[in-house]
């Protein structure tokens, strides 16, 4: 046995310490990177809210940048996103697609008209399978889906106007002018 | 006020640490016994301070007083009073009161109990656990203080204790586990202490074994009640997830445990000397880490504190040089104490070496599996990656099997070299009493399981193994019973220890392969079958708790048509906070539990009920609790209590006293 | 869900995050597929918990999920193809147990190197130099003699 061994438990604590710096610097515990970046939206068959009598796929979410936007009636950071994602939709004119998810379809009818309706559609996810498919874990995520109906981004939380100015502005821009 | 001077008090004692520190250093530096002296009446002031503090924040807590923050938000006027007073170690800053208060009453304890150490290494160690204390105190007033006002917009009702919290676990365990954490403190500050002054001969582990082995003692109760009461408090049955937390207990709890084993061979044979020093000073720096990383958030885990990143830093400030310097330390002096000494192996330090191998592999194995996912995102640029119980049982379960048959023949061994006649001697015969015993329970649970067979087949011959060690001391006496009673208390201690593993291995085992469960749509009346017994569900009625609401259902549990028992599992809903509890209920039985919980309501007075049958699951606990027994059990021997009672009749008594012990 | 994150409720080392044991009457169609659904639930993560597994969380996503991993059994997918489907939802958080790939042969060989490390050391220690037979040195036993003559 060397003479240096008597150093190894330095080195291991060294590297330790170095491995809790870096989960220091990490970020939030919750946030889940998307699998789905880049892939296209899932397959779908879905209602549409406001016309249960028209079916939804993905192919409705191509030919512009839209944001898809997962909410729910029982999620209350939900109506805290809503001022800003009616805000975002009045000033830019966004398309914002709505994916009412593990909701009641009546009691979502009446939150939307409580608090205004910014979203071009909404997709009837009743059973979250649509959710599921996009790895979706939580209300509300929203999804920034280019011209193709490809997924680009995703942010889980609210959308706040930070965020969007700061993260989402700047990528719908490079969307659209690559289009 | 009081909480005012409560927390001035906390200051004091922080001062008083800071003194401790200073003035025993200052009497090594000049030689004055006076000076180094002063560390123990200033351990006994701070412990008086720290408890002081408490005791204000705990009136503060009888008081509802919602002005402090603290209390605001882990209270409420409708708690039962023997949880106001544990809300106080509920939450981060209310805890690492309690943690200095445990450390406060370690410092006073050795202070006590160490008069026979010569003045100078006495003052070594307590200048050690004093400036442990005044890092544990400068963290706690500096980012953590549980004193703080919300002033002058205090809230006219607390928010309450979280309702998983409004139990007697919460009461004992965290107490009995920062028992455990801190007083790892205590070897650590003697083989400190002795590095330092380089004074690190077998006297030293002497003294450090008694201290080693209470504290691991706590440690190992601390954890089994954890364990018990995540099984009954959690409503899935469960009492083991291998959760950040729970690794960051268990991982200084098999570091502590190769630790107690390899003093004794440095005791008794002046073996392992560096190593053992070693040991000693990774049972506390992970006892460190492991209680810091519960509090920095880094960890993703259930049981986690609500943490403030920021507090990150502080923790990495203290534990850098604590553990970092003790290292540095240790790795000068280390290659100085390569011990000159061999043994065969098959000699007690071959078994115990292999002991220590195999436990500090363990505790590495769980800090890799602990650890990785952080190097993991850290080096992916945020992937995630999840490292659960499959991974962990996968791991460490091989190395306990080893352990386990190792520790069959570990009994037999004598010191240096054991005669291979006396490995073997009528291992024969008891491997096959052991395996009938094994396929018999085996059986008797049901289909026949390699797994159980295995297992109950290890923990019975560690079990005969014990009983013949202690048959062959004592069968060419003349008066048996009077020799086995006259037995060191340390052997008594070891035998418990040891039967405690095959008994927790054995319900382990059991449990996990013999378990069932069933989530079930019963309306009142109805009928289901789960293994050998009938449930029958008589629907819910309503009650009142002090601070919440419940629905309480009425469970039959049926054998052969015979009513056996009558459970009473509970859906609450606490008042102040309006969350829901699963309360579940537990028929005892000696072969296993009946685990009964009320899931959802469903349509006209049905519920979804969740049944469990968990065979020999005491077994784990009560195996802990025989562990922790042993522990308590060996600081009473004869060889350890002589010194310590020595030391309570130091000075008046003297020259009789250690003339009779002589 | 702000810039500063902020973990959950509870403390120590005893308590379940958001959701309590999830208790719900499922329907299964034999005694095989309800085996492979506990086994399954118990061994993948909700992706919305702090560390819990589907079983034990009442989390909105983790009923879908246990719904989902059900349906799939019905439908007659196999295990590793359930595993497969969340992965690719979910990614590597959401299997408790670690795949073997490029990134994790360190966590599965680690724990043999370090068996085999041990495995070394207890050997080589175990088989030194024969030459003493009493372990304590001078100056250990004139401390030990020392410490009993006190």
């Amino acid at each position: 046995m060397a003479k240096q061994s008597v150093l190894i438990p330095v080195f291991v604590f060294a590297g330790i310490i170095v491995l809790l710096w870096f989960g220091f610097q990490l970020s939030d515990p919750h946030l889940l990177p998307s699998q789905k970046l880049n892939d296209p939206v899932p397959d779908f068959e879905l209602p549409n809210l406001m016309q249960a009598d028209q079916t939804l796929t993905a192919v409705d979410l191509t030919g512009e940048v839209s944001l898809l936007n997962v909410w729910a009636t029982w999620c209350p950071s939900c109506i805290a996103e809503h001022g800003e994602l009616t805000r975002i939709f009045e000033t830019t004119g966004l398309r914002i697609i709505g994916v009412n998810y593990n909701d009641d379809s009546k009691a979502a009818r009446a939150w939307l008209k409580r608090w205004g309706d910014p979203y071009a559609f909404h997709i009837v996810d009743e059973s979250g399978t649509l959710a599921i498919d996009l790895g979706v874990y939580g209300a509300p995520e929203t999804f920034v889906v280019d011209a193709d109906g490809v997924i680009r981004y995703r942010h889980v939380g609210v959308v706040t106007q930070k965020v969007f100015e700061e993260t989402l502005t700047p990528l719908i821009q490079n969307l659209k002018d690559a289009s | 006020m009081i909480v005012e001077l409560g927390h001035f008090c906390v200051v004091i004692a922080c001062l008083l640490a800071f003194l401790q520190v200073v003035l025993p250093s200052i009497g090594l530096k000049q030689n004055s016994l006076q000076l180094m002296a002063s560390a123990s009446s200033l351990a006994y002031g701070v412990f008086v301070f720290t408890l002081l503090g408490f005791l204000a924040l705990i009136y503060a807590f009888l008081m509802d007083d919602f002005s402090v923050a603290y209390v605001a938000s882990h209270s409420n006027t409708r708690l039962p009073l023997q949880f106001k007073v544990s809300a106080l170690w509920s939450a981060h800053e209310g805890s690492f009161l309690l943690w200095t208060l445990v450390m406060s009453i370690w410092t006073m304890m050795v202070a006590r109990f160490s008069a026979p150490l010569t003045t100078d290494m006495r003052a070594r160690v307590l200048i050690c656990l004093a400036a442990l204390g005044f890092g544990f105190y400068l963290f706690l007033l500096l980012t953590s203080n549980p004193f703080e006002r919300a002033l002058p917009f205090f809230p006219a009702e607390g928010a309450d204790l979280n309702p998983l919290l409004q139990d007697f676990g919460l009461i004992v365990h965290p107490p009995l586990l920062y028992m455990g954490y801190v007083g790892l403190s205590v070897p650590f500050a003697f083989a400190i202490a002795s590095l330092w002054g380089n004074t690190l001969d077998v006297s030293w582990a002497r003294w450090s074994r008694p201290w080693t082995n209470l504290a691991w003692a706590f440690l190992t109760m601390g954890i089994t009640l954890g364990s018990w009461w995540a099984y009954y408090e959690l409503g899935w049955g469960g009492w083991w997830f291998w959760d950040a937390v729970e690794n960051a207990s268990f991982v200084p709890w098999l570091i502590a445990t190769a630790l107690i084993h390899s003093l004794a061979a440095t005791e008794k044979r002046g073996v392992f000397k560096s190593w053992t020093v070693l040991l000693a000073i990774f049972g506390f720096s992970f006892s460190l880490l492991g209680a810091f990383l519960v509090r920095s958030g880094v960890l993703t885990s259930v049981h986690a504190f609500a943490v403030d990143p920021e507090r990150g830093a502080a923790i990495l400030m203290f534990l850098v040089p604590v553990i970092g310097g003790s290292l540095l330390l240790y790795s000068a002096r280390a290659w100085d104490l390569r011990s000159r000494v061999s043994f065969k192996r098959s000699g007690r330090e071959s078994f115990i070496l292999g002991n220590n191998v195999l436990l500090t592999v363990s505790a590495a194995v769980v800090l890799l599996g602990t650890l990785y996912p952080l190097g993991y995102e850290a080096l992916t640029g945020g992937d995630k990656i999840s490292i659960g119980p499959p991974y962990f049982n996968a791991v460490f379960v091989p190395l306990m099997l080893v352990l386990m048959a190792l520790m069959i023949l570990s009994h037999r061994s004598r010191w240096w070299a054991t005669e291979r006649s006396l490995l073997t001697a009528g291992q024969g015969v008891f491997s096959v009493i052991a395996g009938v015993a094994a396929i018999g329970l085996s059986v008797a649970m049901g289909p026949i399981k390699l797994w159980i067979v295995g297992v109950a087949w290890l923990a019975m011959m560690i079990v005969l193994n014990l009983g013949y060690e202690l048959y062959r001391r004592v069968r060419l006496k003349s008066n048996p019973v009077r020799r086995l009673l006259s037995q060191p208390l340390a052997v008594y201690a070891m035998v418990l220890g040891h039967a405690g593993i095959a008994v927790t291995a054995l319900g382990i085992v059991t449990t996990v392969m013999m378990s069932e469960e069933a989530d079930l749509y019963m309306a009142p009346g109805d009928r289901a079958e789960l293994g050998a017994f009938d449930v029958r569900f008589y629907g819910t009625k309503n009650v009142e708790g002090p601070n919440y609401v419940a629905d309480r259902g009425r469970v039959e549990v049926l054998r052969e048509g015979e009513v056996i028992a009558t459970l009473y599992p509970e859906k609450r809903r606490y008042l102040a906070s309006q969350s829901i509890m699963t309360e579940a209920d537990i028929h005892v039985r000696s072969l296993g539990d009946i685990y009964v919980a009320l899931g959802e309501p469903l349509e006209n007075g049905a519920w979804a009920v969740r049944v469990h049958i968990k065979p020999l699951v005491r077994f784990i606990w009560f195996g802990g609790v025989l562990i922790a027994l042993g522990g308590v059990l060996s600081i009473f021997d004869r060889r350890y209590r002589v010194p310590m009672l020595r030391s309570s009749k130091q000075g008046t008594l003297a020259p009789s006293v250690e003339a009779a012990h002589g | 869900m702000s810039g500063r994150w902020v973990l959950a409720v509870a403390l120590l080392w005893c308590l379940s995050a958001p959701g309590l044991a999830a208790i719900e009457a499922q329907a299964f169609p034999d005694e095989t597929v309800k085996a492979r659904y506990y086994d399954l639930i118990a061994t993948l993560r909700c992706p919305q918990c702090l560390n819990t597994n589907l079983a034990g969380s009442d989390a909105m996503i983790a009923q879908n999920l246990r719904a989902t991993v059900l349906r799939l059994l019905i439908e007659g997918k196999s295990d590793a193809e359930v595993e497969r489907f969340m992965f690719e939802r979910y990614g590597d958080f959401i299997l408790y147990e670690p795949r073997w790939t490029a990134k994790t042969w360190l966590l599965w060989l680690g724990p043999l190197g370090l068996a085999l490390i041990g495995l070394s050391v207890w050997w080589s220690m175990s088989a030194s130099s024969r030459k003493t037979r009493h372990g304590l040195s001078e100056s250990d036993r004139a401390s030990l003699k020392r410490l009993i003559d006190r």
